[in-house]
């Protein structure tokens, strides 16, 4: 696995017309350039010239090269890179060292190549296309609405594979492939939660008021802990007496879940009658507390108020010490006060900073505004991590999101994850949201059109999901055409209803030249296996002639020595396609000289067999063939060919053995051929003479009478 | 991807695999473990090169055509859930080089069982004729077409149809010695390549066929070099077709355009139909699909080969919403319809007609 481009690299299929050749990039590196002594066996994917670096790009090892001692050489190929050893000579070293006998194939996604990841790709390959075909005309909330059910569909695909992931990893024999599968599970689940998010603040874009609600569902979702912590201490026995009895109706808190904590505290109430007065004021002032609820028509500034006077209330329960007997409802009511203190805390229980900040929102600023957020993001993050550590790729990604810089995630989404996958589709989305129009590449097209690219070319690699690439290149309306036509010529033909597929695609897109291309790789195939009826129909299907031309030749060469033909099921059915070249025209009404033949149907049977010549369709090497042909026509009781018709045959023989004496001269060998040769012309011109002289008989008789 | 329905199990192929499914509830046959509805993987085994055609050869057998050229029998053993080669034929189909005697595998593109009999065809224009338990081919016609066979069918008991890229539909008689086919018979003049073939289960004169351009045509092998029938079906190619086995005035077809019909000639009467379409889901009408069907098999003359258009209506559903890949693969069987499709999915319809 090579680190991902961050630049503009793969310049190659940016080219259109370029050509085969320059599709792949031939580079030849000599020693210093890969595997010198500063990177010893590395080859790090990064090419072509880059504006800016990201960070430093990670180097990966290909596992067996060994490039301290020998050169390396790499090629590029679409989604896949080729290593090998060289042998260039070294000045002081003139010793032969042995090549190693291997060629790497270096695959850039290997993510393509997992079971349950080829699902992801499946499905969101059906949202995305229905996504394109959502009418730009539908505005407002309509439409809105079908941009949300489209995003909850994404979510959906990759919650699904998580959970897969998840008992995959479970079920894993061996530690090592638990532990990758395991990763897995945390990739994905770490792209749902941006991806939520991202929803939320670009796609939802909810004011203030429903935005922290929203946040809040945010936030339950993507802790799954609790669901397990819940079920543990709510199903024990005496779930007062668990140990985790308080940590539970505090993360319930922490969740704005009340209703679930005052079921708790009346359970608590019922325990210790101590402390029930305590626990009936605690829960009241849960129920109590004002919240924007979804069909409620109370505006912000009501609820503002009503807060306002509810936290009040909190404060002076707090001051009056209430709950000073009991510390773990007083923690709770230090928490809905939105102590800050109070709330760092729980930082076990929170587990990260983005839960404490929409905690944090819930009990200090319930009415927060999207422009607000990102102040509010920053402070918790840092109160959160306190200076211990720095925050990581994902608080890096959540954080550039709460800024509302949606160019800023996907970049550090292309960075931290392994896949094109996740910044295509969420780019994709994001454009047909109408966000992304400003921003343009200073290569390529934009940046909705360049990732997808990169993610189709790596579907176009595996050897089953390339047909899912072809619909992702139909929708980059720039430089799609030209991927899909590089890409697509490169798919190995191994059996023909593949190549039927390919060749379904390319027409559907009238990409003639590549539809004649791979009909002419089938054609060429099929005549190598010596199959000689498909390489015709191929042929044909490519409407290429000179191949046509090729083809037939093999045809009449085979009849010429068995003396039948072959494949006649095709031969006679030919039809139309017969005018695709000269010599298949030729073969067509060569058989069909041989059918009238075989029918007795002598007369027609001779003046094609004349026209054959005279119209010069035949070539001049049949001639001969076609000559002999007609003496047994000759030779039949009746007269066949009419005295004009035999002056025409005289004459092409003549023209014939004037070209053979002229070339003899030339060439002056071949004696035992020419002996033959000279036999045959002589019967020839013996039958040519006899058949001539009944037919002026013949034809003065008939004249005469 | 391909698939099969054999009783209460179904088979697919993922990335070079053939896979025993069962889906469950349909049967009398109750699965162990497979709850109502509920699709199970059983098992799986490894396949090399492409799976090109499936079909189960008995209860516990399947036969799979490879692009290798190679055909397997796979047995099922329930008792461990497991899949075992039991039998194989390496190089059933492979092509003569020109001037050498270089052998290069061909794809086997289509099979036909009817136990102990599997005829196989291939890219290589080759019929082999295989017999279980026997190691080498029985009979084999090389060079039985100048073009690549696409599928294969029993027609009679020793008699087969083929298919092949030009057009042709063909005949062969294994009683016959010699390799040219007892019949050809073939669309007029454009050579549009026949991919799918089936015969009518009752009637074994009456053919289907699926070409490459989407159309169903409709043979009556019987009389005439020319289909009785051509129908305008799908956008692309018609990558299979089948007749019901036991209600065949309903045909199934599936097309690289990613759509999968529903063909329904059963409906003979104008009146009837157009009630039915009006979707006024009448009740007379579909509380006695009995006699309907006696209907159809009194008048013995095949819905399929009338070829008076007022009188006949075949209603067309589409069985899948929103198609975007080929569906490359159906079978049928009871009220259970299947499918596979390139978005490596399989679709399962389990109440064919209600």
């Amino acid at each position: 696995m090579l680190s991902k481009p961050e630049g503009p690299d793969r310049q190659f299929p940016s080219q259109p017309g370029s050509g085969a050749g320059s599709f792949v990039r031939r580079e030849i590196w000599g020693p210093g350039v890969c595997g010198g002594p500063r990177t010893p066996g590395a080859c790090v994917d990064q090419t072509g010239n880059m504006e800016e670096l990201d960070g430093e790009p990670t180097l990966t090892l290909i596992p067996g090269v060994n490039s301290k001692k020998r050169q390396m050489c790499f090629d590029w190929g679409p989604g896949e890179m080729l290593v090998c050893e060289t042998l260039f000579k070294k000045k002081e070293k003139e010793e032969k060292m042995l090549g190693c006998p291997f060629i790497y194939i270096v695959r850039k996604d290997i993510d393509v190549y997992s079971r349950i990841l080829r699902k992801l790709f499946n499905e969101s390959h059906g949202i995305f296309v229905g996504l394109q075909r959502i009418e730009e005309e539908s505005t407002g909330k309509s439409r809105k609405a079908q941009l949300v059910r489209v995003s909850k569909n994404y979510r959906s695909v990759i919650r699904a594979c998580m959970e897969e992931m998840h008992q995959v990893a479970i079920a894993a024999q061996d530690p090592v492939s638990g532990r990758q599968y395991s990763s897995q599970v945390s990739i994905l689940s770490a792209m749902e939660l941006i991806w939520n998010l991202c929803e939320i603040l670009f796609i939802e874009v909810a004011p203030a008021g429903p935005l922290l609600l929203h946040l809040l569902d945010w936030v339950r979702l993507h802790v799954c802990e609790m669901d397990a912590l819940s079920a543990d201490v709510l199903g024990s026995e005496n779930p007062n007496k668990h140990e985790n009895f308080w940590n539970l109706a505090t993360l319930f808190v922490l969740q704005g879940r009340l209703d679930e904590a005052r079921q708790m505290l009346s359970k608590e109430a019922d325990a210790n009658p101590a402390s029930a007065s305590m626990c009936r004021v605690l829960g009241d002032l849960m129920r109590t507390m004002p919240i924007l609820s979804p069909g409620n028509t109370q505006t912000l500034t009501e609820l503002e108020l009503k807060w306002q006077h509810w936290h009040e209330e909190c404060e002076r329960h707090l001051q009056d010490g209430t709950f000073a007997s009991n510390p773990h409802l007083e923690s709770l009511c230090k928490i809905m006060l939105g102590d800050d203190s109070a709330l760092l805390e729980q930082k076990e229980l929170l587990s990260n900073w983005y839960h404490f900040l929409v905690t944090r929102l819930l009990y200090s600023h319930p009415t927060v505004k999207p422009i607000e957020l990102h102040f509010y993001a920053q402070s918790s993050l840092d109160l959160f991590l306190g200076g211990d550590s720095s925050p990581e790729p994902l608080d890096n990604i959540l954080m550039a999101a709460f800024e509302f810089d949606i160019h800023q995630v996907i970049k550090e989404c292309s960075i931290a994850l392994s896949n094109w996958w996740f910044v295509a589709h969420l780019t994709d989305l994001l454009d047909h949201c109408k966000l992304l129009h400003s921003h343009n590449l200073y290569f390529g097209s934009n940046m909705r059109e360049f990732l997808l690219l990169e993610y189709a070319s790596g579907l176009f690699a595996h050897h089953s999901l390339w047909q899912l690439g072809v619909d992702y290149f139909d929708h980059c309306p720039e430089l799609g055409r030209v991927y899909l036509e590089l890409h697509i010529e490169r798919i190995p033909l191994n059996t023909e209803q593949k190549a039927l597929k390919i060749l379904r695609i390319c027409e559907r897109r009238q990409m003639t030249e590549q539809v004649r291309s791979i009909c002419k790789i089938l054609a060429m195939k099929a005549v190598c296996n010596n199959r000689l009826g498909s390489a015709l129909s191929w042929s044909i299907r490519a409407k290429d002639a000179a191949f046509a031309t090729l083809v037939s030749d093999r045809f009449l060469k085979d009849y010429c020595e068995r003396g039948s033909f072959s494949d006649l099921d095709l031969i006679d059915n030919l039809g139309a396609a017969m005018m695709l070249s000269d010599r298949l025209t030729f073969l067509g009404k060569y058989r069909e000289f041989h059918r009238l033949y075989g029918e007795k149907r002598f007369a027609d049977a001779a003046s094609l067999l004349l026209s054959l010549m005279t119209s010069q369709i035949a070539p001049r090497s049949f001639w001969m063939t076609l000559l002999t042909d007609a003496l047994p026509l000759l030779e039949q009781k009746q007269v066949i060919f009419s005295a004009e018709q035999t002056y025409e045959l005289m004459q092409c023989l003549e023209d014939l053995t004037i070209g053979r004496t002229e070339s003899r001269d030339l060439e002056g060998q071949r004696l035992q051929d020419d002996d033959i040769e000279t036999t045959k012309v002589e019967m020839l011109r013996l039958a040519l003479a006899r058949n001539l002289a009944r037919a002026i008989v013949k034809e003065g008789t008939l004249e005469g009478s | 991807m391909l698939i099969t329905i054999h009783s209460n199990s179904l088979l697919s192929l993922q990335e070079n695999s053939v896979s025993l499914w069962c889906i469950g509830d349909f049967g009398n046959l109750s699965s162990d473990g497979g709850f109502e509805g509920d699709h199970q993987l059983l098992c799986d085994i490894k396949h090399h090169g492409d799976v090109m055609d499936l079909q189960f050869l008995d209860q516990e057998r399947i036969v799979a055509a490879s692009s290798t050229g190679c055909v397997t029998i796979f047995l099922h053993h329930p008792n461990n859930q497991t899949l075992s080669v039991s039998q194989e034929w390496v190089g059933a189909h492979y092509h003569i080089g020109p001037g050498s005697p270089s052998y290069r595998s061909a794809p086997c593109t289509g099979i036909v069982c009817n136990s102990p009999e599997i005829v196989t065809v291939g890219e290589d224009g080759r019929i082999n004729l295989f017999r279980v338990d026997y190691k080498e081919a029985v009979r084999t016609i090389d060079n039985a077409d100048s073009s690549t066979l696409h599928a294969v069918t029993f027609l009679r008991t020793p008699e087969i149809l083929t298919v092949n890229s030009i057009g042709q539909l063909k005949i062969w008689d294994f009683r016959q010695q010699g390799n040219e086919p007892s019949q050809i018979l073939s669309l007029t003049g454009d050579r549009v390549p026949l991919h799918c073939v089936d015969r009518h289960p009752n009637q074994q004169h009456v053919v289907a066929t699926g070409g490459q351009d989407g159309m169903l045509s409709i043979w009556d092998v019987r009389q005439g070099s020319m289909p009785v029938s051509l129908l305008k079906a799908h956008e692309a190619e018609m990558w299979e077709v089948h007749f019901h086995p036991s209600n065949p005035d309903h045909l199934f077809t599936c097309s690289e355009d990613g759509s999968l019909w529903h063909w329904d000639a059963s409906t003979e009467v104008p009146e009837k139909s157009s009630l039915f379409h009006q979707g006024g889901r009448n009740s007379t009408l579909l509380a006695h699909p009995s006699s309907n069907q006696l209907n159809v098999n009194q008048s013995l003359i095949s819905s399929w080969l009338s070829t008076d258009p007022a009188k006949d209506r075949i209603e067309i559903t589409s069985l899948l919403p929103n198609r975007t890949l080929s569906v490359n693969s159906l079978d049928v069987l009871g009220s259970c319809l299947l499918c596979g499709t390139d978005a490596e999915a399989i679709y399962v319809t389990r109440q064919l007609f209600s």
